[in-house]
């Protein structure tokens, strides 16, 4: 089994509350920072970490928060992201609803690292209830004396808020937030300025995941070089992969990252293999925005190695043969399901978050979605898988913010791997609306092509 | 001198420019002129944090700059991109570029009404422009077009929602120069849409000026609807005495008719500075009740962009401006459709009609010359 | 529409949150309390009395009830099912839960039962994919739905109205 850092505790009676939290080990951190390190001290110790953010871009957070700017006499921010809205993901939603202390713990040793007095949580709107249990778990640690003026005796003066967004997943992306923050329409700003130069109210902020900032807490307690030699090469640490789909347990595991995605799919520490007996067929590792696989590439990487939950061995092949690590929101489909109807959901899912400011991805998500609808209704034409391949193209690279190409790659992958499909859907109209085209031949070990 | 600002060399197409730190990419490029220059549908110099978002002026940074030669991976939008001391940059010499745009162009059209021949901008419209140079001739686009319910903004003001682009101009300018603003960006994503929410009248002395930056025939005026095509109307410089404004305007004239009054715009069709230095945003006084010709002190022709269909078969003995074309991609320049040359529509002298052109005046004036 | 001194206590709590001038950033977390003091939606009365409480322009206020989907401008009947029905719970069977609902209550996303009672919306990814097939009920997640817990669900509805 291996080794947690975030949900070890999670399941302990009570752990909710300040009390047990406390009794169980919390807020050691704090002590430990405000006591004995200075605020670089702590950021060293992330960047020792080698902690990527776990939102879903995969940047080093100590590198992240070293660019934010000090001018003097200007407040600085830290926001924790909590917008959670990537479909697939729901791992932040289970940390903060189980074990909430350990978000804010994270949060003031972070806070005290960016000198931050005044943090945000902004959290999705639907997550009402988590919201409630965030502020009372706030509200606890006020009155413990880790929030507030002066704590633990420190000098330090910071108290967190959570701000609820209202329905709306752009607000996940960095610049959308804190427009939305700022009680605006959530339209993502231009980069640059970063928000290390300019960001909430035009001061300096740091954003980061909630899965981020909880793991902060081992890596202050333990020092960075501890928490880096847990997984493997750049993927240090532990990351919360939430799986869905059809298998046969879904929820959120912490794993550490060296293990295989066969591993994970079939053992039962974690999926449990898939549900009904059935057999895979595809996989989308990520949360919906990165590139799906069939079975036999998700197992196995071209070069015939077994892929890894890591950073790296997820990516390996680029988007030819590969995909990505993103937010971990690990979604399984079985041999009955349809690409082609899952990949057009997909592209109303975006169609309907996009925020309308730039043109390509306004009008190409939209497009997108109505030639799909088509495909999959068994109205399609051949010259349409061309052009949805043509109009993700465009959308790719091309837009203010990565929601353009969060849009486009699920398509473009669809059609890269499964375009037999797509066309089997064009050729049989009649069969696309009665049946799946089923398994075929995505489980099928692929040849793997040796080079002398 | 210690107060002389370095100057940041930048090369755009091959040609190299001198500009102050600070500038954008699309400044340094209309500084050097010509085709060289992105085409810009949502950016404006005259309004704070326009651009960014119209994504045609999108360009490829082959290198940063001299001290991080690297290049940008994504293309940028050079409205919104500083440059950086020599950054070199690539807008109609890279395929990418011509690429995206095209792209871009299609994205805007898919959804366009196209219905140009009953609007009003037609003949001064910047996606006609943009069609023209970056568009196709047919669209792949299968679908409903996407319609909105009317919405009124008063007396002065029309909204055609489905000719928007969503460039957020008329926005900026509520905030910016009108300094109340009753309308928005309303609803979300491909439905996003200019609105009041419950209809409200536009009525601010200022907010004629979103008419003159609408980039396309959203926000056109209503005294001037319907009442004639741009081409066919001549261009003069004006001004009065207004208590409001500078009273420097441009006026739309058919004979002795005022037809339309706007402010006076620059090459790039931005509004242009008055003679005292300040943007020449015009009051809805001067826009929409001043239309005799005894209201103005009239100064002269207008100038007017060589590109633009308004300019044809209006003036001659013109000196054309150099082109830069040649010398970037070493082919000639695109020659300009002279009306003439296609359609006997226009072979009369068109300040002589007298009235609305119908095809009888018309016939009268060929017989009678 | 006019809150007493102790709702306007409550306002002044979350605009608290903010630093001085900062007011609007309260914009959302006030939208949602005055949409529930309204019967939960957003009248143009409603939506104005929020910008003056913030002593913002009302446009202010629409470009963002307008933009969220949570805020509803219309008014809605008792009982909100929001299924979700993307990517992961439609491979968990979201299309037979609003098939259903359409066969209990005879209504389609987008409509609301004769009665007032129900009204039923697609909703795109809650959060929850885990869980899937799932509804929202106002500010409560119903989840890993089959046909019974529908049946109770619709029941529940039922009871509120006495």
């Amino acid at each position: 089994m291996g080794r947690k850092l975030l949900l070890e505790k999670a399941h302990v009676e009570g752990i909710r509350h300040y009390d047990v939290y406390r009794r169980e080990g919390g807020y050691r951190s704090v002590e430990k920072a405000l006591k004995t390190m200075s605020p670089d001290q702590v950021t060293e110790e992330v960047k020792k970490s080698g902690l990527r953010g776990r939102g879903g871009a995969g940047f080093p957070a100590g590198m992240k928060w070293s660019f934010l700017a000090k001018p003097e006499g200007v407040p600085r921010y830290l926001v924790v992201n909590a917008d959670e809205s990537e479909p697939g993901t729901f791992k932040d939603r289970y940390l903060m609803e189980f074990i909430p202390h350990l978000l804010i713990e994270g949060m003031i040793c972070a806070s005290y690292a960016l000198g931050s007095n005044r943090s945000y949580i902004y959290i999705r709107g639907e997550y009402w209830w988590v919201k409630e249990i965030l502020e009372q778990a706030i509200q606890e640690a006020r009155n413990a004396g880790m929030l507030g003026k002066n704590i633990l005796g420190s000098g330090f003066d910071c108290d967190i808020f959570v701000h609820p967004g209202a329905g709306a997943y752009i607000c996940g992306e960095e610049t959308a937030l804190l427009e939305s923050l700022e009680g605006k329409r959530g339209n993502p700003r231009l980069k640059p300025p970063f928000p290390a130069v300019k960001g909430l109210w035009g001061c300096p902020t740091v954003v980061n995941n909630v899965e981020t900032i909880s793991a902060v807490v081992p890596i202050v307690n333990d020092g960075g070089d501890e928490y880096a030699k847990l997984g493997t090469g750049k993927s240090t640490g532990t990351k919360l992969i939430s799986a869905c789909g059809n298998i046969n347990k879904p929820g959120v595991y912490e794993i550490e990252m060296n293990i295989s995605v066969e591993e994970f799919i079939y053992s039962d520490e974690y999926c449990g293999g898939i549900a009904n007996g059935k057999r895979l067929k595809a996989c989308i590792p990520g949360g919906s925005s990165v590139p799906i696989l069939p079975a036999n590439l998700l197992l196995k990487t071209a070069k015939g190695d077994a892929r890894m939950m890591t950073y790296e061995s997820l990516s390996d092949g680029g988007f030819a043969t590969g995909t990505m690590m993103g937010s971990g929101g690990f979604i399984v489909m079985d041999e009955d399901q349809c690409v082609v109807k899952h990949t057009y959901t997909l592209a109303r899912f975006y169609r309907h978050e996009s925020c309308g400011q730039c043109s390509p991805c306004r009008e190409g998500t939209g497009w997108m979605e109505k030639i799909l609808l088509n495909i999959e209704n068994g109205k399609g034409k051949m010259s349409d898988i061309d052009l949805l391949w043509d109009i993700q193209r465009k959308i790719e690279g091309n837009t203010i913010c990565p929601l353009g190409d969060a849009a486009a790659w699920p398509v473009a992958a669809a059609i890269r791997h499964f375009r037999d499909e797509f066309e089997w859907h064009v050729t049989n109209p009649s069969d696309a609306l009665s049946r799946n085209y089923g398994l075929a031949n995505y489980a099928k070990p692929l040849e793997v092509v040796t080079t002398a | 001198m210690a107060d002389e600002k370095k100057l940041f060399k930048v090369t755009i197409d091959n040609i190299t420019v001198d500009v102050e730190p600070g500038t954008t990419i699309l400044q340094a490029a209309r500084k050097i002129g010509g085709d060289v220059t992105p085409p810009a549908m949502c950016y404006y110099s005259k309004l704070k944090d326009s651009g960014g978002k119209c994504r045609t002026c999108l360009v490829e940074v082959a290198q940063g700059s001299t001290a991080d030669p690297r290049p940008m991976p994504k293309l940028v939008a050079s409205c919104r991109t500083n440059v950086m001391d020599g950054m070199v940059v690539k807008n109609i010499t890279s395929e990418r570029v011509i690429d995206a745009r095209n792209g871009v162009v299609e994205f805007l059209l898919i959804n366009h009404p196209l219905d140009c021949p009953i609007c009003d901008q037609a003949g001064e419209c910047h996606l006609q422009d943009l069609s023209y140079e970056n568009g196709k001739s047919a669209s792949r686009y299968e679908f409903k077009k996407r319609t909105f319910d009317k919405h009124d903004l008063g007396p002065y003001i029309q909204l055609h929602m489905t000719r928007c682009i969503l460039c957020y101009r008329c926005v900026y300018v509520a905030d910016q120069v009108s300094g109340e603003r009753r309308h928005g960006i309303l609803n979300r994503g491909d439905h996003a849409e200019i609105a009041t929410y419950i209809e409200k009248s536009l009525d601010n002395d200022f907010i004629g000026n979103v008419i003159d930056v609408c980039p396309v025939g959203a926000l056109t005026d209503k005294t001037f609807r319907f009442k004639n095509r741009v081409w066919f109307t001549k261009p003069v410089d004006a001004h009065c005495n207004c208590d409001k404004c500078s009273g420097e305007v441009q006026l739309w004239m058919r004979g002795d008719e005022v037809l339309r009054v706007t402010a006076r715009k620059d090459e790039w069709g931005e509004v242009k500075d008055t003679t005292k230095g300040e943007p020449g945003w015009i009051c809805n006084t001067c826009r929409f009740e001043r239309k005799k010709v005894s209201d103005w002190v009239i100064e002269g022709p207008s100038q007017v962009n060589r590109h633009s269909v308004i300019s044809q078969g209006h003036y001659t003995g013109l000196v054309k401006p150099k082109e830069t074309i040649q010398k970037v991609t070493g082919r000639d320049p695109k020659l300009l459709l002279n009306i003439k040359d296609v359609t006997e529509v226009n072979q009369v002298e068109l300040s002589e009609l007298k009235g609305p052109a119908t095809s009888q005046v018309f016939k009268q004036l060929k017989k009678e010359n | 529409m006019k809150f007493s001194d102790d709702k306007l206590k409550q306002v002044d709590e979350l605009v608290a949150h903010y630093p001085e001038g900062k007011q609007k950033s309260a914009l959302i977390p006030l939208l949602h309390f005055v949409q529930k003091e309204n019967g939960g939606w957003l009248s143009t009365e409603a939506m104005d009395y929020a910008a003056e409480l913030l002593a913002i322009t009302p446009i202010e206020v629409y470009e963002v009830a307008t933009f969220y989907s949570m805020f509803n401008l219309q008014p809605v009947g008792k009982t909100i099912f929001e299924v979700c029905q993307t990517g992961p719970c439609m491979l968990n069977g979201s299309d037979g839960i609003v098939a259903y609902i359409y066969e209990k209550l005879g209504i389609r996303p987008g409509e609301t039962t004769a009665d007032g009672l129900f009204t039923l919306k697609t909703a795109e990814c809650l959060g929850a994919c885990g869980y899937a097939p799932m509804m929202q009920i106002g500010p409560s997640y119903r989840e890993k739905l089959t046909k019974e817990k529908v049946d109770a669900l619709i029941e529940e509805g039922r009871k509120k109205l006495n």
